[in-house]
């Protein structure tokens, strides 16, 4: 699912039915408790939330969540309506993999010594990208970007030379198709409702089935 | 308050300074809710709402508080006030026990879609998460359960909170609206301005513009079928639609089936009402949504309990959907046409589109299967032939003394699906039933709350024996208040409903289901209550009348058959089409 600029979109059965990867985009106020409110909507049905966000959206006052689950086409639209639903909740998106850029951090802390002694370490971390963030003497801390693969590929990699510690951030995403929402929220601040603004996609059925 | 602030600033309205108000948190709680047009409070005082209380001393003259006997009491009695008037109700309850007593009450409000505005008291707002005396995390509590929640802990923020609350819970698709307020908030002394009332938030769209094209293409499908099938909800009555819901079916011609929660949005006698859906339901609408070639779903969510076996349900028939929530549409049942709006609107639109018919076969399909309902069911419900007493029966004798004008309100259980069944309403907002929480207790408290929300009515709260136990309590706020409600309790020594599973599901196995009772008539004299006991058909209508037209509260046990079950009845796991009429 992606923003009104996308008009084609392949779906089959197993794109409805079966479980993928799904980047759910909630656009909402800044107010203390929504996230639990959101949360429980994922927790009501006993489905687990494999990477949560919040940040800042492009536009100031307005909060940006990227939520990350494992579910097929048809419940991740039901949550993304119960989710829209929501009274803060201005707009909710939700795209596979191949719709959207998106990015993790990963930090790694090893020791200084073994970085020092061991050439292939040197090396496996030019080979993923990493860049050093702190260099003690006990121990140095690297910061990988990118997808989970690549992150996780580092942590095999570093297992046999003292991996003291390992974090990896939540997925933030960016809509390949998105205009931003500047002028969505024109609309939702408009008293009237536009003919934009009640898009929804089973309105849309058969037109533009990816439009919300 | 950021977003309130902003939703104020939206509207173009102007917070005129000239009128403004000095005094307490509390006082300008209590004056937005007479500016929201509030009369009726149901409610019960405790330390953290202390404040309030003291500032409603003042306004005895504006506001009438009921003080119900224990909290959820309240919450349904404001229920059962907004079920009947069309208003909101209006509940306080202290932090802690208060407010956690609510809970059952906000759950019972949210899945029927019932607007209320619920104050809880909260401790000082330095005290938050000391564990502090009666403190609870009320919000977070009360979060899957409210369609908005709010902590207030300055008072600054009340007037623009509450303005919000009953914006949000009586647009839309209505819903529970809890406001917490810290203890100092209510005390803070503040120059307020004038209140405004809310009518928009940016992040919230309780209606969308309706959409022609999906009308056009709804009508259109309407005018090709052959064997169209209207289901209604309770969407009609919220929507304030009954007139056009009316117009649409009787152009269309088409026959009409309600859900539980629907009953009474078109009168009982109408020809186009064919009765009952779901479990209970009657057999043509249950049998005949599998032979429909198009279901127009009006202000309905397709539960369970209505749709049975879902992969078995209405598999040949194209769907319109008319909701006002968009998360309804395509959520159990695919719709072929989903047309998001509120039904005050839209139905007039389709009614202009859609061509004149009749469909008389069709229509007198739903005529056979109930000719066989009533050969092999209604008659034997009715008029019984044993000596023992039937629910039925009783809802006859009703039937005939108020001919369809009362308010009929329910518990759950047994009873429940008989009064729905067999109960005749000629006005909407008749039918006052917990339909999609099943809250046993629910019955008494809310026929209470109905009776202030519609005070020229005769309400009758039908009971079964074991939910009348779950808030019995309640008697002594009819005491002390005088609510004029007439209680039938319709007693089978069992707790009926869960006993008819337990004989047709697990081999008569009785678990736990025989309930002793206290004596009723005794327990509703000691709270200064008339009562009566029948257990013979020969005194039956005469204790009725009795009850009916006695003066005040009035409270009627009525000994029925034992072991009599609810038919017909689709088994869980069964489609619609397999419903047993035995």
């Amino acid at each position: 699912m992606s923003t009104e600029n996308t008009i084609e979109h392949k779906i089959d059965k197993a794109d409805l039915e079966g479980k993928q990867e799904y980047t759910i985009t909630v656009y909402a106020e800044n107010r203390i408790g929504l996230l639990n409110r959101i949360a429980i909507i994922f927790s009501k049905r006993k489905i687990n939330i494999e990477s949560l966000n919040t940040s800042p959206s492009e536009i100031d006052g307005i909060h940006r969540f990227n939520i990350v689950i494992h579910e097929s086409y048809e419940v991740v639209r039901k949550l993304a309506r119960q989710i829209e639903k929501q009274i803060e909740v201005l707009k909710v998106y939700f795209n596979t993999n191949d719709e959207i850029i998106w990015q993790e951090l990963a930090l790694y802390k090893v020791s200084t010594d073994e970085i020092a002694e061991r050439v292939t370490v040197e090396r496996l971390l030019r080979q993923y990208g990493a860049s050093a963030v702190v260099i003690r003497k006990d121990y140095t801390v690297f910061a990988v970007t990118g997808h989970r693969e690549e992150t996780d590929a580092l942590v095999k990699a570093l297992e046999p030379y003292e991996l003291i510690e390992f974090v990896r951030s939540a997925r933030v995403a960016i809509i390949k198709d998105s205009a931003g929402f500047h002028e969505k929220l024109k609309e939702f601040e408009a008293f009237e409702p536009g003919e934009e603004l009640v898009e929804n996609e089973f309105l849309d059925k058969g037109q533009k089935i990816f439009t919300m | 308050m950021e977003t309130a602030q902003d939703t104020i600033q939206q509207t173009g309205a102007k917070a005129e300074t000239s009128k403004t108000f000095k005094g307490s948190g509390s006082q300008v709680l209590l004056n937005g809710l007479i500016e929201e047009g509030v009369t009726t409070i149901f409610g019960y005082p405790g330390g953290a709402i202390m404040p309030i209380y003291d500032a409603l001393y003042d306004y005895a003259d504006k506001l009438e508080h009921i003080l119900v006997r224990h909290e959820q009491g309240g919450i349904h009695a404001a229920q059962g006030f907004a079920r009947a008037s069309g208003e909101v109700g209006v509940v306080f309850a202290t932090s802690g026990p208060g407010a956690t007593n609510l809970v059952t009450g906000l759950a019972d409000a949210q899945i029927d879609s019932t607007p209320l505005v619920c104050i809880t008291g909260q401790v000082f707002a330095h005290l938050l998460g000391t564990d502090a005396f009666q403190e609870t995390d009320v919000i977070n509590i009360t979060t899957p359960v409210t369609k908005w929640n709010y902590q207030v802990t300055d008072a600054k923020e009340i007037q623009e909170v509450l303005a919000k609350a009953f914006y949000i819970a009586k647009s839309g698709r209505p819903g529970p609206v809890l406001i917490d307020i810290t203890k100092n908030a209510q005390l803070q002394i503040e120059e307020f301005p004038e209140y405004v009332k809310c009518n928009h938030i940016r992040s919230y769209r309780p209606k969308p513009k309706v959409r022609v094209e999906f009308i056009e293409q709804a009508a259109a499908l309407i005018n090709s079928a052959k064997r169209p099938f209207v289901l209604f909800g309770q969407g009609v009555i919220l929507g304030k639609a009954e007139e056009e819901f009316k117009a649409f079916i009787e152009k269309a011609g088409i026959p009409s089936a309600w859900t539980i929660m629907g009953e009474g949005a078109i009168p009982t006698s109408h020809p186009l009402n064919v009765g009952m859906l779901g479990m209970h339901g009657n057999y043509g609408p249950n049998v005949l949504t599998n032979e429909a070639d198009v279901i127009i779903a009006v202000g309905m969510r397709f539960d369970d309990r209505v749709t049975g076996r879902l992969d078995k349900y209405a598999k040949q028939a194209k769907v319109v959907h008319l909701d006002i929530d968009p998360a309804e549409i395509d959520k159990n049942v695919k719709a072929e046409v989903g047309v998001w709006g509120d039904c005050k609107e839209t139905l007039p639109l389709l009614t202009n589109l859609v061509n004149e018919n009749k469909h008389e076969e069709w229509v007198a399909k739903f005529r056979e299967y109930n000719q066989q309902e009533i050969d092999q069911v209604i008659t034997s419900e009715l008029y019984p032939a044993g000596d023992e007493m039937t629910m039925g029966e009783v809802l006859r004798n009703i039937n005939e003394i108020c001919g369809g004008d009362a308010i009929i309100v329910t518990d759950v259980g047994q009873h429940q699906m008989v009064a729905c069944r067999y109960a005749k309403f000629n006005n909407t907002r008749s039918n006052i039933t917990s339909g999609g929480l099943g809250t046993m207790g629910f019955g008494l408290p809310a026929a209470i709350g109905a009776k202030y929300g519609a005070p020229d009515k005769t309400v009758i709260a039908i009971i079964g024996d074991g939910g009348f136990q779950m808030t019995p309590q309640e008697l002594g706020t009819i005491m002390q208040f005088g609510a004029a409600v007439k209680i039938l309790i319709l007693n089978n020594r069992f707790l009926g409903m869960v006993r008819q599973w337990q004989q047709l599901f697990h081999d008569k196995r009785y678990s736990f289901v025989n309930i002793t009772s206290p004596d009723f008539v005794a327990l509703a004299k000691s709270y200064y209550i008339e009562a009566a006991k029948v257990d013979e058909r020969a005194n039956l209508r005469a204790a009725l009348e009795t009850m009916i037209n006695h003066e005040g509260s009035y409270l009627l046990e009525v000994m029925v058959g034992r072991e009599n079950n609810v038919f017909p009845m689709v088994p869980q796991g069964m489609s619609v089409s397999e419903i047993r009429l035995k």
